[in-house]
């Protein structure tokens, strides 16, 4: 399934004779092959959900974490090369601060997402290798509702109802479509997102893998918080039951 | 370092007047500007003074920047000249690579950012009035110096300090659009009645989701003005030199 690229994939200053630009292409491997994530809108909050590889026992509890804020309003999620991800959060933060700082009021989604979309398009005309990451940006708005927003390593930013990268993004999405999301409210989206990571897990090549969860919604006065980890255990709990339940009916 | 035999360069005539004025050329002027439900109303006066010499008596200082956004300018017609061009450039700028028009708010704000750091060399105090479908009629007065306030009336300028008793005690919430026409076309004819810097027409301009409507009024023909009963008036002569 890897397309070779005999000499026109080694800077993203080239592109092949097809008209690709591989590097950028690999930068979009780097993060398929990451830990899943997945963004749910809903009736009147967004979740985000990372099922995140804990590489060793002797880490703290959440140590790099992959849900962050870029205010206090709009959540981030990034999915990739981690230091990637946090190079491109410090990026997003210092542009919401400057917009604050010229406009004195927060930065609205879209045009923070295409900033980013911008800032990382740069980096596939060749100065220097792509971003390996994708970013979540969600955020809850009363008058516009729950919005999600995705920039990809491309520079593609794009406005999602739900989306999923990561290793089993295909599988995710496949059960994101069988949700009825514009009924569903938080709690209800929480418990999803948990049940859907549950269920696209592969136990068997995977250990050690841990849910974190981002939120932001009309119950949370539009503020982006990261759920606390007993709530998300709460949530694989009711999951792990559901799929239990299912198990048994079938 | 010795400075007394310092001679400043002569400076050249105005083509439009033949003369470069002694006084700068100063907007000494009245804005009124009042809230209704859909929009807002800023009335000005048309005025252009330099000293005693009235440089124009037609002037527009209601200057629109987008349909849906105005500013009315007093103080140095230079600075405040300037400063709307560029702030018109800006937003021109932000619309078209958002696609989306600028909130008035966010208008205020680039304003103020002008006014506040170039305070020590600029004399201009603005008011920015517009529409937008986020909060709908706002008014922002910017005074000296490059404070921003959101006002639901206002007044500025020279002519405004003779009003502002007038609007206190005529404004009341939730007027209609014709009740908040009238109380500014009153209070620019008052003010202009007693201030040297204030005359000449009376423009109105009303803002709402429909763009920009603009109206001049002659405040010597036709009435909808207060009715000033000219006092007979008192000989300045001692009583025993009769008139």
């Amino acid at each position: 399934m890897s397309s070779i690229g005999t000499g026109y994939d080694l800077a993203a200053a080239t592109f092949s004779p097809d008209g690709r630009i591989f590097q950028v292409e690999y930068a979009q491997k780097a993060v398929d092959n990451s830990g899943t994530i997945i963004a749910l809108r809903g009736k009147d909050a967004v979740v985000t959900a990372v099922d995140k590889v804990v590489a060793s026992k002797l880490l703290i509890q959440n140590a790099n974490p992959r849900v962050g804020n870029a205010n206090e309003y709009i959540g981030v999620t990034a999915a990739g090369v981690y230091p990637d991800c946090r190079s491109l959060l410090d990026y997003v933060q210092g542009e919401a601060l400057k917009y604050l700082q010229e406009f004195r009021e927060p930065i609205p989604i879209k045009k923070l997402a295409n900033n980013l979309a911008e800032y990382v398009h740069i980096f596939t005309l060749g100065i220097s290798r792509p971003f390996g990451a994708s970013v979540f940006l969600t955020a809850y708005d009363a008058q516009r509702g729950p919005i999600v927003y995705v920039v990809e390593p491309s520079g593609l930013a794009y406005e999602y109802k739900a989306w999923s990268v990561g290793k089993h993004r295909q599988a995710a999405k496949t059960e994101i479509e069988k949700l009825k999301l514009e009924d569903m409210d938080q709690d209800q989206l929480i418990k999803e997102a948990a049940r859907i990571l549950l269920t696209v897990r592969d136990e068997s090549k995977e250990k050690n893998l841990r849910i974190e969860m981002g939120l932001v919604g009309a119950a949370t006065g539009g503020k982006h918080i990261s759920i606390p980890a007993e709530q998300v255990l709460e949530a694989e709990r009711w999951a792990k039951e559901k799929l239990e339940e299912d198990d048994l009916e079938d | 370092m010795d400075f007394s035999d310092f001679q400043p360069e002569p400076r050249k005539a105005i083509p439009a007047i033949g003369y470069y004025p002694g006084e700068p050329i100063s907007t000494g002027t009245t804005l009124i500007a009042c809230e209704y439900d859909g929009g807002v109303v800023v009335g000005t006066d048309s005025r252009t003074s330099s000293g005693a010499f009235v440089a124009s008596r037609v002037t527009d200082k209601i200057t629109p920047i987008t349909d849906f956004l105005s500013v009315c300018r007093s103080g140095s017609a230079a600075d405040t000249q300037c400063v709307a061009d560029i702030v018109k450039y800006y937003l021109e700028y932000y619309s078209i690579s958002e696609g989306d028009p600028i909130t008035v708010y966010r208008s205020s704000q680039i304003f103020r950012q002008f006014l506040y750091r170039y305070r020590d060399s600029m004399t201009a105090s603005v008011i920015v009035a517009g529409y937008d479908n986020v909060k709908g009629g706002q008014i922002y007065s910017l005074p000296l110096g490059g404070f921003v306030t959101r006002q639901h009336f206002t007044a500025s300028g020279s002519g405004s300090g003779f009003v502002h008793g007038f609007l206190d005690s005529q404004w009341k919430p939730n007027m209609t659009h014709e009740e908040v026409k009238n109380l500014v076309r009153q209070a620019v004819f008052l003010a202009t009645f007693r201030d040297g810097s204030s005359g000449g027409v009376i423009r109105l301009a009303s803002i709402n989701k429909n763009g920009t409507q603009r109206e001049l009024i002659r405040p010597d023909a036709g009435e909808g003005f207060p009715k000033v009963f000219e006092p007979k008036v008192y000989s300045t002569l001692p009583p025993h030199l009769g008139q």
